[in-house]
């Protein structure tokens, strides 16, 4: 296990050391052009990754954050969608100015992406060890036998028992928590520098989704991977990681520590989002034992035609006028800390 | 024209980013979307445009129709007067398709013809989709030893080659227009009882059945006003594509000799009449008549294509 | 795998025996027999010589003995005799069977061989030229009567070569012949492989489509070995199953090509002895053609259950 890690280590890129950028996306524009009109998937998005991050994003079903990741790779559907602004730089260099040759190498590569449906995301008529050797063959130029000794370690260090029968068998024999643990080591294959994990757990149970997390955590310490963890579920985000990006309407909403986001979240939004965890507590508790479950109001919007306002406007107990006419810069709460809100200062 | 992820991969080049733009610049891509349209009239407009061979075969089977029911109007001649004297004449203006060996008058011959055809497809298609259905149906929602009969019932229908099933009815029939309604109808419920039946088996099992159940309806309601009405999209893409093979079928018999008998014209019996021998000699005897056949199923196929396109939205991007 | 095979194989002779009923039940039904024709011919019915020959062929029995005899014969090898010749009906068909199974054979490589790789190139290079292009050739190749279309070839060939390509029964050499019975083949392949290339066309389409793909997209394979590796492989599944419900429309064709071409296979002699009411010859071909689409559909199964790992390795 030490001898792959090191190996690994080999192919780590040079300028993955502690604290330098390696992923930085500004302005993200991705717009989708359908029968009803625009819908704003990504609206003006921006965040910034350094080697070993484990930043979340967070938000209902529907806000953007996987058409985010999607971005990034540059696999939106088109039609009838497509990036129609903004850059994303990976080590400096804009993949968005980039070639599709070129963007192949880095996908799988440089950048690997965890999808949400284990069920569907690997082919049925390829055995295992082809799929995740076939990342290797291709950015390693491993020969055959190589790629599929690889591949079975690789099923070693997500922990699949009985890893050489596996390799051999096909998807349809694995359960949809192996399977996630299959997507798991072909994703880090090539030891990416980032890795976008679309949901990975939202389908498997319970128990998995915990195993599944620790999984990918723990590689990503061994190896330094930069993770961007895509969730609806603020546990997961509480357990994993250390940065978090709350969006809505496919826009930024919030940004901040984890530790910030649940101690003092600023807006509305988020606030709204961690009062409608239910909380488990007994009757000796602070909490009344009956008290009702919050919910935000109103219904996430449809991206379609959304108007030059907060998006939030309309299910949001501070709104004002002003709030329903522009969209609201973001504040500097503190260094690490911003807010998309005209009201910050009452709601702090 | 609309696919997804196929085309991601597609340009070899950059992206074409467009950071200044306003959402009222976005209007090209927009309107290809369909976002302009807001009336019906629109809507008729956005649908022509955007399924144009559909429209085109919406036009052909009309004018099929048409040709058809106005037959005695479109022609002066009449298509079963024999007249020996202009046997095997060229087109011309008096006869602008010319005439058979006969003397008879093609053009009004393939004018109704065009009745034969439309009689005897939609007769066959409207009869299949009759007995597919109800079969379908039944076999669908009742299971259990009637579903496996039926169920043998159209395998065993279904592996005897149609043309060749047709051929066996039409002989044991014997030959009248409406045996060969019959004998085009019976080998094409099978493939409709299959469809109906599949798509039964699974509306059987979803959650407005079972509501419709425990609020007390019967059996017979429940197939009828929620189950069927659900199977109708794929129904009406079969039923047209349907069309266009029924009127083919009845084509091959004629030729052969097992369909339409005289005095009704029909374009396959046409093509027999003239078949090798006047290949050389009266060479319109062939063309007019297959023409026509090939433009009907033509229209039949496209007009079902679009539907399909239309209705399934799976096959969308299939187009 | 074994008791699946065993349950096909069993379903495979009720289908069969149930079309062998309905076959019998069909030529049954028409009124008159063969002993009408024989004396249609000569203007007057004799009752008591039509008696004779209605017991000698075993006609006055009640009908289920005539099938269960029908059905005996057959299982012991003997296909009954033809009315019109009164040889046995074995001797009959027999040599003809070999041209339209040459006939069949090359119309199935013509279909496979301009099908796959046209609709693979369509659905890949979707909406380009090529794609559209095809899509109007194979609706059009769809709407055309077969007969037509080999019509067509015969007037192209008089006006033009000034010959009609006629089978005959001693061919110069091998090559001659197949080169002969392209020309028909190819008439009907046209159709079928029309259909080929719309099926390829829309099944890679969906599959294109799915999550693996954008799976292996996300991995950075290339486009071309996404086609071909990832999606092909899957796609080929209901083109395979297609290709066991052509062996029945393929079938049809045959029969009306013959007919066109004047080739003395069994389908233009189906046409004969439908036309003469020869009954034992118009029973044992159709039954013919119903086992050939039964077994074309097993072998399609198998092959489906060979390919797709899937069904490979359940239970």
């Amino acid at each position: 296990m030490e001898k792959l890690i090191n190996e690994f280590s080999n192919h780590i890129h040079v300028s993955n050391l502690a604290e330098a950028t390696v992923l930085e996306v500004e302005n993200l524009k991705t717009y989708f052009f359908v029968k009803q009109g625009v819908v704003k998937a990504v609206d003006d998005f921006s965040f910034s990754l350094k080697s070993g991050d484990k930043l979340a994003i967070v938000g209902e079903s529907g806000c953007g954050k996987s058409m985010t990741a999607l971005s990034v790779l540059r696999l939106v559907p088109n039609p009838p969608g497509r990036i129609v602004s903004g850059s994303i730089k990976l080590d400096g260099k804009d993949l968005l100015q980039m070639s599709e040759s070129e963007m192949r190498n880095i996908r799988g590569n440089r950048i690997s992406m965890i999808f949400q449906e284990p069920m569907t995301s690997l082919n049925p008529v390829l055995s295992i060890a082809q799929q995740i050797g076939e990342a290797l063959i291709l950015h390693q130029k491993l020969s055959d036998k190589d790629a599929f000794d690889r591949s079975v370690e690789l099923l070693k260090l997500v922990k699949i028992p009985e890893p050489l029968r596996r390799a051999r068998e096909y998807p349809h024999q694995l359960s949809g928590g192996m399977r996630q643990r299959v997507m798991t080591a072909m994703a880090l294959a090539c030891n990416p520098q980032v890795l976008l994990a679309d949901e990975p757990t939202t389908a498997l149970d319970v128990t998995i989704q915990a195993q599944i997390l620790d999984l990918i955590m723990e590689l990503q310490d061994r190896l330094g991977t930069a993770v961007v963890l895509i969730t609806h579920d603020l546990g997961v985000v509480a357990e994993t990681s250390e940065r978090v990006i709350v969006m809505y309407g496919g826009r930024k909403v919030e940004e901040a520590n984890v530790n910030d986001i649940f101690a003092m979240p600023l807006h509305p939004y988020t606030q709204g989002l961690l009062a409608a965890v239910p909380k488990l507590t007994t009757l000796s508790g602070k909490e009344s034992y009956s008290k009702r479950l919050q919910e935000i109001p109103g219904i996430v919007p449809a991206l379609v035609n959304l108007p030059d306002a907060c998006t939030f406007a309309p299910r949001c107990a501070f709104a004002t006028d002003i709030c329903r006419h522009e969209y609201p810069p973001y504040t500097n709460i503190s260094s690490s800390h911003k807010v998309a809100c005209w009201h910050v200062a009452k709601v702090c | 024209m609309m696919s997804t992820a196929n085309e991601v991969g597609k340009s070899s080049s950059k992206i074409d980013l467009s950071p200044e733009k306003k959402v009222s610049e976005f209007n090209e891509e927009l309107s290809l979307a369909g976002a302009n349209v807001h009336t019906k009239v629109g809507m008729i407009f956005f649908l022509t445009k955007r399924y144009p061979l559909g429209f085109l075969g919406l036009f052909l089977v009309f004018l099929f129709i048409f040709v058809a029911l106005f037959a005695p109007y479109l022609t002066t001649q009449d298509p079963l007067t024999t007249n020996p004297a202009i046997s095997l004449a060229a087109p011309s203006i008096d006869h602008p398709m010319g005439a058979d060996f006969m003397g008879r008058d093609l053009f009004s011959r393939v004018i109704f013809g065009a009745r034969t055809s439309l009689a005897v497809a939609f007769g066959a298609t409207i009869l299949g989709v009759f007995f597919g259905v109800l079969i379908g149906l039944a076999s669908g929602y009742l299971g259990g030893w009637v579903d496996l009969v039926l169920q043998r019932l159209i395998d065993i229908l279904q592996s005897l080659p149609t043309l060749i099933l047709a051929m066996a009815m039409a002989a044991a029939l014997g030959p009248s227009l409406f045996n060969t309604i019959i004998a085009i109808a019976i080998p094409k419920f099978p493939s409709i009882a299959r469809v109906i039946r599949s798509s039964t088996l699974s509306l059987r099992e979803m959650s407005f059945v079972e509501a419709a159940r425990a609020m007390g309806m019967s059996d017979l309601r429940i197939v009828f006003r929620h189950i069927f009405p659900n199977t109708l999209a794929p129904l009406i893409v079969l039923a047209t594509a349907g069309l266009g093979s029924a009127i083919l079928v009845e084509a091959s018999l004629s030729f052969l000799g097992l369909g339409v008998p005289e005095p009704h014209p029909s374009w396959g019996r046409m093509l027999s009449e003239s078949a090798s021998e006047y290949v050389r000699t009266a060479p319109w005897l062939v063309l007019f008549p297959g023409a026509a056949i090939t433009v009907a199923v033509f229209g039949a196929n496209l007009l079902g294509d679009a539907l399909r396109d239309i209705f399934d939205p799976r096959q969308r991007t299939a187009n | 795998m074994a008791i699946y095979l065993l349950r096909r194989i069993f379903l495979l002779f009720v289908t069969i025996l149930g079309v062998s009923i309905i076959i019998f039940a069909l030529m049954r039904v028409v009124p008159g027999n063969i002993a009408d024709v024989l004396f249609e011919s000569s203007g007057y019915i004799d009752q008591v010589q039509k008696a004779k020959i209605e017991a000698e062929l075993g006609l006055d029995k009640p009908l289920i003995q005539q099938y269960l005899s029908w059905l005996g014969h057959l299982l012991t090898g003997d296909f009954g005799f033809s009315y019109m010749s009164e040889r046995a009906a074995i001797d009959e068909i027999l040599p003809r069977l070999p041209v339209t199974l040459k006939l069949a054979a090359l119309t199935l490589f013509f279909t496979i061989i301009f099908g796959i790789p046209l609709g693979v190139w369509s659905a890949v290079k979707q909406n380009g030229l090529v794609d559209n292009a095809l899509r109007v050739v194979t609706l059009s190749a769809l709407s055309l009567p077969s007969f037509w279309c080999g019509l067509l070839v015969l007037m192209f060939s008089v006006h033009v070569f000034g010959v009609i390509p006629i089978y005959s029964n001693e061919p110069r050499s091998i090559f001659h012949e197949l080169l002969l019975l392209s020309i028909p083949a190819l008439v009907v392949g046209f159709r079928s492989s029309a259909l080929i290339i719309r099926l390829t066309r829309s099944s890679m389409l969906e599959v294109l489509r799915q999550d693996y793909i954008r799976t292996a997209r996300a991995k950075g394979v290339s486009e071309s070995t996404i086609h071909y590796r990832h999606a092909l492989k899957n796609a080929i599944l209901p083109i395979i199953t297609l290709l066991g419900i052509e062996a029945s429309h393929l079938m049809g064709g045959l029969v009306v090509i013959e007919t066109v071409f004047n080739i003395p296979g069994i389908g233009r002699y189906l046409v004969e002895a439908i036309r003469w009411r020869d009954y034992p010859i118009v029973q044992n071909i159709v039954l013919f053609s119903a086992c050939a689409v039964v077994m074309t559909n097993f072998i399609v199964d198998m092959l489906y259950a060979v390919i797709d790992p899937r069904i490979k390795y359940v239970d």
